[in-house]
């Protein structure tokens, strides 16, 4: 299946979904007015992902900033990959943070607790 | 007219403000603020924790008063505009106030001052629980909101929040939120 590609904007993340090498990429910023439509087509790839996994998926959410729109559509991306890795395909949850960024570490502990996929928290140095 | 905003945003900013904005707040303008509020941060040498704080909880204030601002009463609409959010970010000594005003219909001023309070009652750990509870049961608005805003704000901020309602005429009131970063 296709590679999803999408550039980074001001307001939108860069994202690499790479089904041929189990990888899932969510990086930068994400706080559009309407994040719905920004994750859709992310969700949509997840689903036909689901079909063909990986033995093992790799996710590296590395976000500087979300806004509350966004973080029920993250949820979202990351109840697909639960389902994913329910079907006994392994999937790992790196979730990036800076290291003085307490909101981040508990924002990705807030999803560690909702969603039941290991989540590695991975502290990155400023 | 008992309300003059324009007095009300002078009298808000007074002498320590670091940023403020009246008029409409359109998805441009909310870059425009973000851009100027990065550089204005990050100039300061404020530490990184704080600077992400600020920004966090700006973006959900302007998103906020983009998604939810009632329209100007028409009274005041020539003056004003058509659509009106006030933000105006002072320092004081080593923290920050943000405060965010627009209209609101005289209605939903109940069930806001309601949920303010209900906020401003939690401790750290309720809020957390309140918010991951909305997170993963509530549906998302179209407008994308689902609830979170608020909430997200308390979290950050760490600090009651501060509100008030300013009579404007029947059917409007000026929402005013004073948050500490």
């Amino acid at each position: 299946m296709d590679t999803l590609l999408i550039e980074g904007t001001q307001k939108t993340p860069t994202v690499r979904f790479d089904a041929s090498k189990g990888l899932v990429e969510i990086k930068g910023r994400s706080i559009p007015e309407n994040s719905i439509e920004f994750y859709r087509p992310l969700v949509e790839w997840l689903e036909k992902y689901a079909t063909e996994a990986k033995s093992q998926t790799q996710v590296n959410i590395q976000l500087e900033y979300f806004n509350t729109s966004s973080s029920k559509c993250i949820l979202d991306v990351f109840k697909k990959l639960e389902a994913i890795h329910k079907a006994n395909s392994g999937v790992t949850i790196n979730w990036f943070y800076d290291q003085d960024d307490e909101d981040m570490l508990e924002a990705g502990q807030d999803y560690e607790s909702i969603i039941r996929v290991p989540f590695k928290m991975m502290e990155v140095e400023g | 007219m008992d309300l003059d905003i324009n007095r009300l945003y002078v009298r808000t900013c007074g002498a320590d403000v670091l940023f403020a904005f009246e008029g409409e707040i359109s998805s441009e303008r909310i870059n425009l603020i973000l851009e100027e509020i990065e550089a204005k941060t990050e100039s300061m040498r404020i530490e990184l924790r704080l600077r992400k704080k600020i920004y966090n909880v700006m973006v959900e204030c302007l998103q906020n008063l983009y998604h939810h601002s009632d329209e100007v009463p028409l009274i005041v609409a020539d003056r004003l505009g058509k659509s009106y959010g006030m933000v105006v970010l002072k320092r004081e000594g080593n923290t920050f106030m943000l405060t965010v005003g627009n209209f609101v219909s005289t209605d939903k001023v109940k069930f806001l001052s309601e949920k303010i309070e209900k906020l401003n009652s939690l401790s750290k750990d309720e809020l957390k629980e309140m918010y991951k509870f909305i997170l993963n049961y509530q549906k998302l608005s179209p407008k994308g909101g689902g609830g979170l805003g608020l909430i997200d704000i308390a979290r950050k901020s760490g600090h009651k929040l501060s509100y008030q309602f300013y009579g404007f005429d029947d059917m409007y009131s000026f929402y005013r939120l004073d948050i500490v970063i």
